[in-house]
């Protein structure tokens, strides 16, 4: 089959980090990251367990901040508007405000599904209740849950299944209609049923917004990515189309690790 | 011949193997030595647990049974609708209902004060405070809670009741707002380091997942991390009740021993425990049924704690948040 895939230097870019270096208190975690993250694309990170992908990942909405004793250099600017996300005059809550991000384990807060998904509309301000309910409905429809909850709205987020509450939690990531959405490990904690919904639900969601996904499951990153990213140590070892990674990747240490000889 | 009947029995064979059965014994007798071992410490532990539900059961009894012998002097109905406590009178009257009201209106001022502090302090130390500041204000506070009620009561008597008169003229030196704040007081460490305690316990995770929408440290603590601690934090609340329901040292000294039936806490008044106290300083004969109202009175302020901590229970099994 020929070649279809674009070069990479003509795709609009959403994102793209260059120079970045990041330290807990005096471990090297980030070493010299420097890659694109293409707009309405999904992009994958993997690599073993420790190898900076989950700490790259939270650099991008400045999560690092929340704890003690870490540090960023470099950058990571966002488009359109070209600002560096890591500049100490950036407000990590103005970051917050445009980037969302789904966890490794489901995290719904102790409130209904209704006040789950408005939470982020909440803290923005918004207290129309008409606006609240077609955000809150648009975005559980966004996350393929709107059809399993709309008559328990009122309930409380705890008495869904572990993969109902993923969903949720992608669907109050997508109610405040985020530019970049974040992904760490999110299917991780789920069985293949609810694991295979999530997957499906990232192929539809890169239509309307750009997704970076972390995961430890490299046929997972082959299915939802169109763009995969192989880090070890700290460092971006290899970054390129996905077919690419897969089936022919450039570096030997990526091709190690994508066949299993490693890690 | 079936698979597992072979197996089994090379099994037994390997078992008895080469050091025979005699050493297969030892190796049990070793086993059932540890086992009679966890038995004991078993019976010893479970023997220390009975001797906590030994004392409540003795004194639930005694309490009962002292109160039984009361209520055959006095009616039940009398108790609870008499407006005059007057049991040395020769005219007495046995109204519970007058050292019931100083008792709620106490522990209703010392709630006002406690309550809305300790969960402030709370939420401070366990969202806002760093580690450091947090190590030193804790020990700091629940240093509080280690003074010595009567130099609460004194304290309450000779400062905080003159400073009010300032502010109250007229307010008699015997008060139990006075007496109500400082009770407060000692009370916010209880409530705020078990509200803490029950923050802090709130899992990392939740409180990333409301910075992640943009949230701020206000919003996360109030609308996430509150919320979630509810259970824990109504619980650090039931047991500050329990504490002011019971106080007796700060009342007995600074809000007077006058049995009073009134709802304004500038008034001086007694409370259960002062009323008992009093009666246990000897004023009365034993066998009386003067006497005998202090096991009325003292069944009474029971009850009212374990209404509390029934519905403390009810509260956090209603609320118990799964993160």
């Amino acid at each position: 089959m020929p070649d279809p895939k674009p070069a990479l230097d003509s795709l609009p870019l959403k994102a793209h980090a260059a120079g970045l270096n990041f330290h807990y208190g005096d471990f090297h975690a980030l070493k010299n990251i420097e890659m694109p993250i293409h707009d309405k694309r999904v992009t994958a990170l993997i690599g073993p367990s420790g190898c900076g992908k989950s700490t790259f990942l939270r650099c991008f909405n400045r999560m690092h901040d929340l704890y003690p004793g870490n540090r960023y250099e470099g950058e990571i600017r966002l488009q359109p508007d070209n600002v560096n996300l890591l500049d100490r005059a950036v407000d990590p809550i103005e970051v917050r405000m445009r980037l969302s991000m789904v966890f490794q384990k489901p995290n719904p807060f102790p409130k209904t599904l209704f006040e789950n998904v408005a939470y982020g509309l909440r803290v923005r301000g918004i207290k129309r209740r008409a606006v609240l309910e077609e955000k809150v409905e648009e975005a559980l429809r966004g996350a393929a849950l709107w059809n399993e909850v709309k008559d328990r709205l009122h309930e409380q987020a705890f008495n869904l299944s572990g993969g109902q509450q993923q969903r949720l939690c992608i669907a109050r990531a997508l109610a405040t209609e985020p530019e970049l959405l974040l992904f760490d490990e999110p299917t991780s904690a789920l069985d293949p049923i609810a694991t295979a919904s999530i997957e499906e639900l990232i192929a539809e969601l890169k239509e309307k917004v750009t997704i970076l996904i972390v995961t430890h499951n490299m046929q997972q990153a082959a299915r939802v990515s169109d763009f995969t990213a192989y880090m070890y140590l700290g460092e971006l070892i290899e970054f390129g189309w996905t077919d690419d990674i897969f089936i022919k990747p450039k570096n030997p240490q990526t091709e190690a690790y994508i066949t299993g000889r490693f890690g | 011949m079936s698979v597992s009947a072979a197996s089994s029995e090379t099994l037994d064979s390997r078992f008895r193997g080469n050091d025979g059965a005699a050493s297969a014994a030892g190796r049990l007798a070793r086993r059932a030595s540890r086992r009679l071992k966890e038995k004991v410490i078993e019976s010893i532990l479970f023997l220390a647990a009975l001797v906590s539900v030994f004392t409540t059961l003795g004194i639930v009894y005694i309490l009962v049974s002292e109160s039984v012998v009361f209520f055959r002097h006095v009616p039940l109905r009398d108790f609870l609708t008499d407006t005059q406590w007057t049991p040395l009178f020769d005219d007495a009257h046995f109204g519970i209902m007058v050292l019931l009201s100083g008792t709620l209106v106490s522990s209703a001022v010392a709630l006002l004060v406690a309550i809305p502090l300790g969960t402030v302090i709370a939420v401070f130390l366990s969202e806002f405070a760093g580690p450091r500041l947090r190590e030193t204000v804790k020990p700091m506070l629940e240093l509080l809670s280690g003074v010595p009620t009567i130099v609460f009561g004194y304290f309450a008597l000779m400062f905080v009741t003159p400073l009010l008169q300032k502010f109250i003229p007229g307010l008699p030196g015997f008060n139990l707002l006075s007496a109500g704040i400082v009770m407060g007081i000692m009370i916010i460490p209880t409530v705020s380091s078990i509200a803490e305690d029950a923050m802090r316990a709130v899992p990392m995770n939740l409180r990333e997942g409301s910075y992640a929408m943009g949230a701020t440290r206000l919003q996360t603590a109030l609308k996430v991390v509150v919320p979630a601690a509810f259970s824990g934090i109504m619980a650090a609340y039931i047991l500050g009740i329990s504490r002011a329901v019971g106080e007796t040292m700060i009342l007995a000294v600074a809000a007077g021993m006058q049995p009073n039936l009134t709802w304004n806490p500038t008034e001086p008044a007694a409370t259960i425990t002062a009323y008992i106290v009093q009666v246990a300083l000897g004023d009365l004969p034993h066998g009386s049924v003067g006497y005998q109202t202090i096991f009325a009175a003292g069944l009474t302020l029971m009850l009212i704690t374990l209404l509390f901590n029934i519905l403390g229970y009810w509260l956090r099994k209603r609320y118990r948040e799964r993160y």
